[in-house]
C-alpha cells in the first residue's frame, strides 16, 4: 500500500507568530518553521502501519517555501520513505484554491492508495484544503476523525461532535484528515536522521504541474487584533465572593 | 570544525526535544524520590542513545564523539544526572564493542545498545580510588573460568545493571597486572551495598559491588590478561570528555535561567540586569561555558582521529569543563539570591549535580598530574 502524507510547514506556536503588515503574508523569518503539529500526528498514523507492513510506503508531500525542505527532511528522518516538494516563487502567497489545485496534482503523481492530512493548522487555516484536494482529485474523504483503523482495501473511522459519533468508511483510492486526538509523533532516531539526505525528494515547480500559477484572492488588509484591555478587580470588603459569582454567572461561565 | 554540519544540527534538536518532553519535567521529582527511571533510559536507547560511537554492526550508531559531546550536552541541559549515567553506560558499550571479540560483542552490544540492559564501569574501591592501578580485586584462573573476589566503591548503576565491567587484579604487577571481566548480573556470589546517600545525582544509583568467589566463564574475559588497565583507560578518555560535555550542559542551563531571572527581577527600581556588576558574572559565565565547549569539541575530535595528543586533551577538556560547569551552576545560585537556594528553581539541584563531575572520572588534580606529567616530559 502506498500513503501519502500532506505535511504543512508553520511557524513554531510556540514562539510569536507574526504577519506581514504589508503583503499579508506570515512572516516566515521571524520565528521557527516547524512540521504543523497535526500533520505530525498524520505522519505517525502512516508510519504505524509501516511498522505493522514494511511493505507499506509512505511519501510526504508538501508545498512551501524552499526552507520546507528541513521539514521533509524531518518527516523522512522519522520514516518516510520520500518526499514531493512544490516549490516555486510563483506561488508565494498562494491561496486555498490554488494550493489544493497544486497539491491535487502532485498527489496524483504519487498513485497513493490513501491520502492523510490534518483537519486545520495552526498558521493560516480554513480546514478546507483537504476537502478541495478530495474534489479534484474525486476521492471519498473522511475527515475530522478521532481515530482510524486502516485495512487492506478500505479504511474506517470515527467522527465526533457535540451531538454524536459517526463510524464511516471509504475504500481505496481515499483520502482522511487526522485531528489532534490521534497519537502525538515519535522521535526520528539517530539512524533516521543519518539516513534521511539518502531518500529521495522530488521538487516539483507550478509549471510542472500545470495550470494557473496566480491566486484567485488578495489579501486586502490585515489589522492587529486590539490590545487586551485591563480586567475588572474586585476588592475584597467581604462580598468579594458574591461579586466574582455575579460575574460568572452574567457571563454564562457557571 | 566549529560549524556543526545539517545531520548534528538534527540530532541536538531531535535529543533537546526528546530531554525537554521526557526528561526536564520530571527531573525533579527523580531527584526528591532517588529514582532511576529505566524506563526512559530504554527510550533514549530506541533513539540510538545507548552505543552512540559503538559500530553498526551489532545495534551502535556508529556516530562521532563530537557526536556524542553534542548529544550529552544536550540531554544534560534537561538533567545532569540522567546525562551523566547514559555517558557511564556508552563508555560501557564502546569498552565491550571496542576490545570485545564477535561473540562477546554479539552478546553483549546489542542489548546495551538498546538500553534494555544497563551498565556499570568498576574500577573504584573502598581503598583506593584515584590509584587506580594499585587495585587489590582478584580475579583467579581455575580451569575454563575466573573466580573473582573483591569489592568495588562508589558504582554507578550498581543493584540494576545487567552487566559489570569489573578491572581486577590476574598478576601482583601494578597496572600490568589488571585485567578487564564481565560479570553478568545475577552471576553466584555478586551482591551489592545499600544505596549511597549522596549530595546529588539522586536519580540514579551508586552502591558497592561484592563478588566473593563469584565464578565466570574464560569467555567473558575482555581482552588478553594485563590489559584491563590500558582497558579503563581508554574507556575514561571519552568519559571524560562526555562527562565534561555534560557539565557544560548543565551550567549552560544555569546561565539561561540566570539571564531570564535578571531580566525579570527588580531591585533598586530597575531589572537586575541593569547591574553591571551582574551583568559581568554573566559574561563570564558565558566566556567559561564557551573556552569548555571549544576544548570539549578538540578533544572529541583528537579522540576520533586517535592523535597523539589524545590523553592530554582529553585530560584538559574534563577538567576546564567540569569546572566551569559547576562554577556556572555555583554563580547562577548566587545570582539567583535566596531563590537560588530553593528547589523550585531547579538551580540548587544542577549544583548538586555538577559538583561531583569535579571528582570522578580521575578527579581534577588527577587530571592535573596527567596534564604536568606530560607537560614535564615533553
Ligand atoms: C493571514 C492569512 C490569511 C489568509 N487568507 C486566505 C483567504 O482569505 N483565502 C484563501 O483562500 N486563503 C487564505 N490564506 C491561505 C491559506 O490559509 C492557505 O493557502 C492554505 O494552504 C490553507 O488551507 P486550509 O486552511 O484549508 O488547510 P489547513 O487548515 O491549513 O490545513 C489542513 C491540512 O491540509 C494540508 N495542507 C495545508 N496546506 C498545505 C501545504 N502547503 N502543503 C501540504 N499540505 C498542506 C495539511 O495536511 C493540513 O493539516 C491565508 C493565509 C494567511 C496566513
Ligand atoms: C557519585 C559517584 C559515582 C561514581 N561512579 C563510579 C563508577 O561508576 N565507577 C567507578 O569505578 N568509580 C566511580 N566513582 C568513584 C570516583 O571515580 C572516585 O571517587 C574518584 O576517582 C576519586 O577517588 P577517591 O574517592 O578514592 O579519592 P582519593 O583517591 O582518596 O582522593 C582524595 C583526594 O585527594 C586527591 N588526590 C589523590 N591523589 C592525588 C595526587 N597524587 N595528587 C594530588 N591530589 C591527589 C584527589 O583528587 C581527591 O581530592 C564514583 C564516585 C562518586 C562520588
Amino acid at each position: 500500500m502506498k500513503i501519502a502524507v500532506l505535511i504543512k510547514q508553520v511557524p513554531d506556536t510556540a514562539e510569536e507568530r507574526i504577519l506581514d503588515p504589508g503583503s499579508g503574508r506570515v512572516d516566515r523569518g521571524a520565528s521557527d518553521p516547524v512540521i504543523d503539529e497535526i500533520t505530525e500526528r498524520a505522519l505517525e498514523l502512516a508510519l504505524a502501519v509501516k511498522d505493522q507492513d514494511k511493505s507499506t510506503e509512505v511519501v510526504v508531500v508538501s508545498m512551501g517555501p524552499a526552507d520546507t525542505a528541513k521539514s521533509i527532511r524531518k518527516a523522512l528522518s522519522m520514516g518516510a520513505d520520500s518526499g514531493i516538494h512544490v516549490l516555486d516563487d510563483l506561488l508565494a502567497g498562494a491561496d486555498l484554491v490554488l494550493t489544493a489545485r497544486m497539491l491535487a496534482a502532485a498527489l496524483r503523481e504519487t498513485g497513493a492508495d490513501l491520502v492523510i492530512a490534518g483537519n486545520e493548522s495552526t498558521d493560516g487555516r480554513a480546514g478546507m484544503l483537504p476537502a478541495m484536494v478530495a474534489e479534484h482529485l474525486s476521492l471519498p474523504m473522511l475527515g475530522s476523525l478521532v481515530s482510524a483503523e486502516i485495512g487492506s482495501g478500505s479504511v474506517s473511522g470515527r467522527r465526533q461532535n457535540e451531538s454524536g459519533t459517526q463510524e464511516v468508511v471509504a475504500t481505496y483510492p481515499a483520502i482522511i484528515t487526522v485531528t489532534e486526538r490521534f497519537p502525538e509523533a515519535r522521535f526520528p532516531n539517530f539512524k533516521g536522521i543519518l539516513g534521511a539526505k539518502r531518500k529521495p525528494v522530488e521538487t516539483l515547480s507550478a509549471t510542472e504541474l500545470g495550470g494557473e500559477t496566480r491566486a484567485a484572492s488578495t489579501v486586502l488588509e490585515v489589522s492587529k487584533r486590539p490590545a487586551r484591555t485591563a480586567g475588572a478587580k474586585i476588592t475584597d470588603d467581604g462580598n468579594a465572593a458574591a461579586e466574582l459569582v455575579d460575574f460568572l454567572a452574567s457571563r454564562r461561565l457557571i | 570544525m566549529f560549524e556543526l554540519t545539517e545531520d548534528q544540527k538534527a540530532i541536538v534538536e531531535m535529543v533537546a526535544d526528546f530531554a525537554a518532553e521526557n526528561i526536564a519535567p520530571y527531573a525533579a521529582a527523580w531527584d526528591r524520590d532517588h529514582h532511576f527511571p529505566v524506563d526512559v533510559l530504554a527510550q533514549a536507547g530506541e533513539l540510538g542513545m545507548g552505543g552512540i560511537y559503538v559500530r553498526e554492526d551489532f545495534g551502535g550508531s556508529g556516530m562521532s564523539r563530537l557526536d556524542a559531546a553534542l548529544i550529552f550536552e544536550e540531554l544534560s541541559k534537561a538533567d545532569p544526572t540522567i546525562a551523566a549515567y547514559i555517558s557511564i553506560h556508552n563508555m560501557v558499550a564502546w569498552m565491550i564493542d571496542r576490545f570485545g571479540n564477535d561473540e562477546q560483542r554479539a552478546a553483549w552490544v546489542p542489548q546495551l545498545c538498546t538500553m534494555e540492559m544497563l551498565g556499570s564501569y568498576c574500577l573504584t574501591e573502598p581503598g583506593v580510588g584515584s590509584d587506580a592501578a594499585a587495585l587489590s580485586t582478584r580475579a583467579v584462573l581455575d580451569g575454563d573460568s575466573y573466580v573473582l573476589n573483591g569489592t568495588k566503591q562508589f558504582i554507578s548503576g550498581a543493584g540494576t545493571s545487567g552487566v559489570y565491567l569489573v578491572m581486577a587484579r590476574t598478576a601482583d604487577t601494578g597496572s600490568a597486572g589488571i585485567t578487564a571481566f564481565l560479570v553478568p548480573d545475577g552471576t553466584e556470589g555478586l551482591s551489592f551495598g545499600a544505596l549511597e546517600a549522596k549530595m546529588g545525582w539522586n536519580a540514579q544509583p551508586t552502591r558497592q559491588v561484592v563478588m566473593e568467589n563469584v565464578r565466570i566463564p574464560v569467555g567473558n574475559r575482555l581482552g588478553e590478561e594485563g590489559t584491563g588497565f590500558g582497558i579503563a583507560m581508554k574507556g575514561l578518555n571519552g568519559g571524560r570528555v562526555n562527562i565534561g560535555a555534560c557539565s557544560v550542559g548543565g551550567g549552560q542551563s544555569a546561565l539561561d535561567k540566570s539571564v531570564a531571572y535578571l531580566k525579570e527581577r527588580e531591585a533598586f527600581g530597575k531589572p537586575l540586569i541593569g547591574q553591571q556588576a551582574l551583568l559581568f558574572a554573566i559574561a563570564d559565565m558565558e566566556t567559561e561555558l564557551e573556552i569548555a565547549r571549544t576544548m570539549i569539541w578538540r578533544a572529541a575530535d583528537a579522540l576520533e582521529r586517535g592523535t597523539a595528543d589524545t590523553v592530554r586533551l582529553c585530560a584538559m577538556a574534563k577538567l576546564v569543563a567540569t569546572d566551569a560547569g559547576f562554577n556556572a551552576a555555583n554563580t547562577a545560585l548566587q545570582l539567583h539570591g535566596g531563590y537560588g537556594y530553593l528547589s523550585e528553581y531547579g538551580i540548587e539541584k544542577i549544583v548538586r549535580d555538577l559538583r561531583v563531575h569535579q571528582i570522578l572520572e580521575g578527579s581534577n588534580e588527577i587530571m592535573r598530574l596527567v596534564i604536568g606529567r606530560l607537560a614535564v616530559e615533553k
